[in-house]
C-alpha cells in the first residue's frame, strides 16, 4: 500500500497586498463603479494601469481617464465547465476586451449565454457586484450591451368581407364555387368580384365553376403556419376549370415532393355539418387521379 | 565569448503519475548519468530550476541539494523558472572564466497538485489571479487569437504523440481524439500531459569539453527576451519576445537541422515557428516535445538537452533548444548549439 497524505497550501483570510498608487487608484475607481485608465508619456492609455509604460519602462504620467464601462470583445475563450475558482458556475467566455477610450485590452469573463453569442466586435458592459470593495472582481462579469428588445403587438378588429366576398363565401357555405364573367373581356374571375381589373368596369354576371381544376405553380412551405395542416405543406395556384385566373390554395392528400405543375385536383370539402361561411369549408385540393393536364 | 559547450545530458523516463519518489530521489539518477558520462563528481558551478509551488513547499529546491551531496560547500544557485534558465545563469557564470564546468538541473512533480490552477499563482495579484484564471483558459486566449486551423493543431497533437511513443523518455499517449473541447477552442489533448521528471545538463568550456566529450553542443547563442506581463497589453496571436531571442542567438544565421521547441500547447507551435523562422525542412520537436511529456521546470531544459543531444550523437550540424515561461509565452529563451 503506498502511503499518501493530503497537503492544502492555504494563508488564512488571505494575503494583505499594498496596491502602490497606481493600481491603488484604479481599485478605488473600480469600487466607486468607474473604470479609470492611466496616460503614459505619449498620451496612450493604459487599461488596467500600470505604473510603466510597456513599451518604453518609463513611469506613467499622473493622468487617470475615465474609459468604457462600454467596450468591444476582440478575442475570447469559451468555458464550458467552470472551476471552482472561476467567477461564473455556468458557462462564460474568457475575453480580451478593449474598453473605448483605452488603447490595451482588459481580461475579464464575459456572461453570455451561450458561445454563439460572442463574435469580434461584440459590445459589451460591466455587471457590477452590488458590495464593491475595490477589487477586480468588483466587475463581477461583463454582459452584451442590448441590441434588440422583444415587443409585443397585438391590436383586435372586427372585419366584414364586402360584398364581393361575402358572396363568394355564401357560395362557399353552400359547397359552390361562385366567380364571374366580364362583359367587356369575357375573362371568368374566381373569387367572384364586382369589376374586372383589367377592364376597370363593372362585372355583374355570375357564373359557378366546379371544385376540380389544375395546379399552375406551387411553393412547399417549412415554416408552420396556424393555418396548415402540417409542416411541410404546400400552397398551390388553382386554375378551377372553367375559369381565366388562379385561386391560392393547400395542396394536401400528396406528399409535398409529389405535387407538380399539371397536376389535376379537386377541393376536398368538409362535412356539410361543419361547414360556415368560410375558406376553412375546403380542407385542401388533393390529386384526382387524372392524367397531367396541359398549361 | 568563452567557448561553452553541452557535454552530457540525461532526463527521467517521465511518469504521468506520482511514482512515490521524493523530489531528491526523481534527481539523483539524472545526476548520476550526466556524472557517469563526463566522469566528472565536482562542478564550478551548479544551477538548478523549480517551482516551491508544484510541491506547495517553501525552498523546496533546497531539499533537493540533498542529491547533490553539497559537502564540502558547493557554489550553488537557484532559479525559481524553468531550468533552461538556470543553464543560461552557468553560462554566464563560465563566462566568468575562473571556474570551466557547471551542473545545471530542473525537476517538478506536477502530478501532486492541479498544475492548471497552481499556473494561476504566477499571475499578477491584482488584475488577473483574483479572477480565477486559469492556466489553460488564458492559453485558449492565445489559442482563439492565433485563429489557429483546427486539422493544423490536430497533425501538430498526432506528430507530437507518435514521436513520444518512440522516445522512451516520453509518455505512451494514443492519437488525438474526441469533440469535447477543454476551454474552446483547446481541446484536451492540445495540452500537454501532466508529467513528473528531472532532466541535467553539463556544461564545460574550451579544452574541458573537447576533453570530456567527442562531439560536444557548442553553444553559438543564447539569449532571452521578455514581454509585459498583462496579457491585453500584448499581441497574442505573436510571440515578440520569442522572435527577438532568436535574433539575439543568431538562428537565422544558418540552417536549422533540429528545433526542440517548448509547446505545452499546439498552438503554441504556429507562434514560435513564425517567431524563430523555423523552415520547412527543420525537424521540430521528433523528441515529441511537451505535448508528448512536460515534467513542468525541467521541460524547457530538457528541450535544451534534447537539441544538444542530437549533436553529441553526431546527427546534426546545427540545432535550436527554446524554452518558454510566464502566461501566453511572456518569456522566451532561445539557444543555438553547432558541432
Amino acid at each position: 500500500m503506498s502511503l499518501e497524505a493530503r497537503h492544502i497550501l492555504e494563508f488564512p483570510g488571505g494575503y494583505t497586498r499594498t496596491t502602490g498608487p497606481v493600481i491603488g487608484r484604479f481599485l478605488t475607481e473600480l469600487r466607486d463603479g468607474r473604470i479609470v485608465g492611466v496616460r503614459t508619456a505619449d498620451g496612450r492609455t493604459l487599461v488596467p494601469p500600470l505604473e510603466y509604460d510597456p513599451e518604453t519602462g518609463d513611469a506613467v504620467t499622473g493622468d487617470y481617464v475615465e474609459v468604457g464601462p462600454a467596450g468591444t470583445v476582440e478575442s475570447w475563450a469559451w468555458v464550458h465547465s467552470p472551476r471552482a475558482g472561476h467567477p461564473l458556475d455556468r458557462p462564460f467566455a474568457w475575453a480580451l476586451i478593449r474598453l473605448d477610450g483605452a488603447d490595451t485590452s482588459l481580461v475579464h469573463a464575459v456572461d453570455a449565454g451561450d458561445v454563439k453569442a460572442l463574435r469580434p466586435g461584440l459590445r459589451v458592459r460591466p455587471r457590477w457586484r452590488a458590495g464593491r470593495t475595490g477589487h477586480i472582481t468588483d466587475i463581477e462579469s461583463f454582459v452584451p450591451e442590448v441590441t434588440k428588445i422583444v415587443s409585443p403587438v397585438r391590436t383586435e378588429y372586427v372585419m366584414r368581407p364586402g360584398l364581393a366576398l361575402a358572396r363568394f363565401l355564401e357560395g362557399v357555405a353552400g359547397g359552390v364555387f361562385v366567380g364571374c364573367r366580364c362583359g367587356s373581356c369575357h375573362k371568368v374571375y374566381v373569387p367572384y368580384r364586382l369589376s374586372c381589373p383589367e377592364c376597370g368596369i363593372a362585372i355583374t354576371e355570375e357564373v359557378e365553376v366546379p371544385d376540380t381544376g389544375t395546379i399552375t405553380t406551387f411553393a412547399i412551405n417549412n415554416l408552420p403556419d396556424p393555418r396548415a395542416p402540417e409542416v411541410p405543406f404546400v400552397s398551390a395556384y388553382v386554375l378551377l376549370d372553367g375559369s381565366d385566373v388562379p385561386m391560392i390554395a393547400l395542396v394536401g392528400g400528396v406528399p409535398a415532393h409529389e405535387v407538380r405543375q399539371g397536376m389535376r385536383v379537386r377541393a376536398v370539402w368538409v362535412p356539410e355539418e361543419e361547414r360556415t361561411q368560410s375558406m376553412a369549408n375546403i380542407k385542401w385540393f388533393a390529386p384526382t387521379g387524372e392524367p397531367d393536364a396541359e398549361l | 565569448m568563452r567557448e561553452v559547450a553541452v557535454v552530457a545530458f540525461a532526463q527521467t523516463r517521465h511518469s504521468a503519475t506520482d511514482e512515490g519518489q521524493s523530489e531528491p530521489e526523481l534527481i539523483l539518477p539524472s545526476l548520476e548519468e550526466v556524472r557517469r558520462k563526463t566522469g566528472l563528481r565536482k562542478y564550478g558551478f551548479t544551477c538548478s530550476g523549480s517551482c516551491d509551488y508544484l510541491a506547495g513547499a517553501p525552498f523546496s529546491f533546497v531539499s533537493a541539494l540533498d542529491a547533490l551531496g553539497a559537502w564540502p560547500p558547493i557554489s550553488e544557485s537557484h532559479v525559481e523558472m524553468d531550468a533552461a534558465w538556470a543553464l543560461y545563469e552557468a553560462w554566464v557564470r563560465l563566462q566568468h572564466g575562473d571556474v570551466d564546468s557547471a551542473l545545471v538541473y530542473g525537476f517538478g512533480k506536477s502530478s501532486q497538485g492541479d498544475l492548471r490552477e497552481i499556473m494561476t499563482l504566477q499571475l499578477d495579484p491584482y488584475y488577473l489571479a483574483p479572477l480565477g484564471l486559469d492556466q489553460v483558459s488564458y492559453a485558449a486566449l492565445q489559442a482563439s487569437a492565433v485563429k489557429a486551423d483546427r486539422a493544423r493543431l490536430d497533425e501538430i497533437v498526432r506528430r507530437s504523440r507518435a514521436d513520444g511513443r518512440a522516445n522512451p523518455h516520453a509518455l505512451d499517449l494514443p492519437d488525438p481524439a474526441g469533440e469535447d473541447f477543454e476551454v474552446e477552442p483547446l481541446r484536451p489533448y492540445d495540452i500537454a500531459p501532466v508529467t513528473d521528471g528531472a532532466a541535467a545538463v553539463v556544461l564545460a568550456a574550451g579544452d574541458l569539453a573537447r576533453e570530456l566529450c567527442e562531439n560536444p553542443a557548442w553553444i553559438t547563442g543564447i539569449a532571452h527576451r521578455i514581454e509585459p506581463h498583462y496579457l491585453g497589453m500584448r499581441d497574442l496571436a505573436r510571440s515578440a519576445s520569442a522572435a527577438e531571442a532568436a535574433r539575439a542567438a543568431g538562428v537565422g544565421k544558418g540552417h536549422v537541422d533540429v528545433a526542440e521547441i517548448h509547446t505545452q500547447f499546439s498552438h503554441e507551435e504556429l507562434i514560435l515557428r513564425q517567431a524563430l523562422e523555423l523552415g520547412e525542412d527543420t525537424l521540430v520537436n521528433p523528441s515529441g516535445g511537451p505535448l508528448a511529456a512536460n515534467p513542468v521546470m525541467a521541460t524547457g531544459l530538457i528541450r535544451i538537452g534534447e537539441a544538444a543531444q542530437r549533436i553529441l550523437d553526431g546527427g546534426a550540424a546545427r540545432t535550436v533548444g527554446h524554452a518558454a515561461g510566464g502566461p501566453c509565452l511572456q518569456h522566451n529563451l532561445v539557444t543555438v548549439m553547432e558541432a
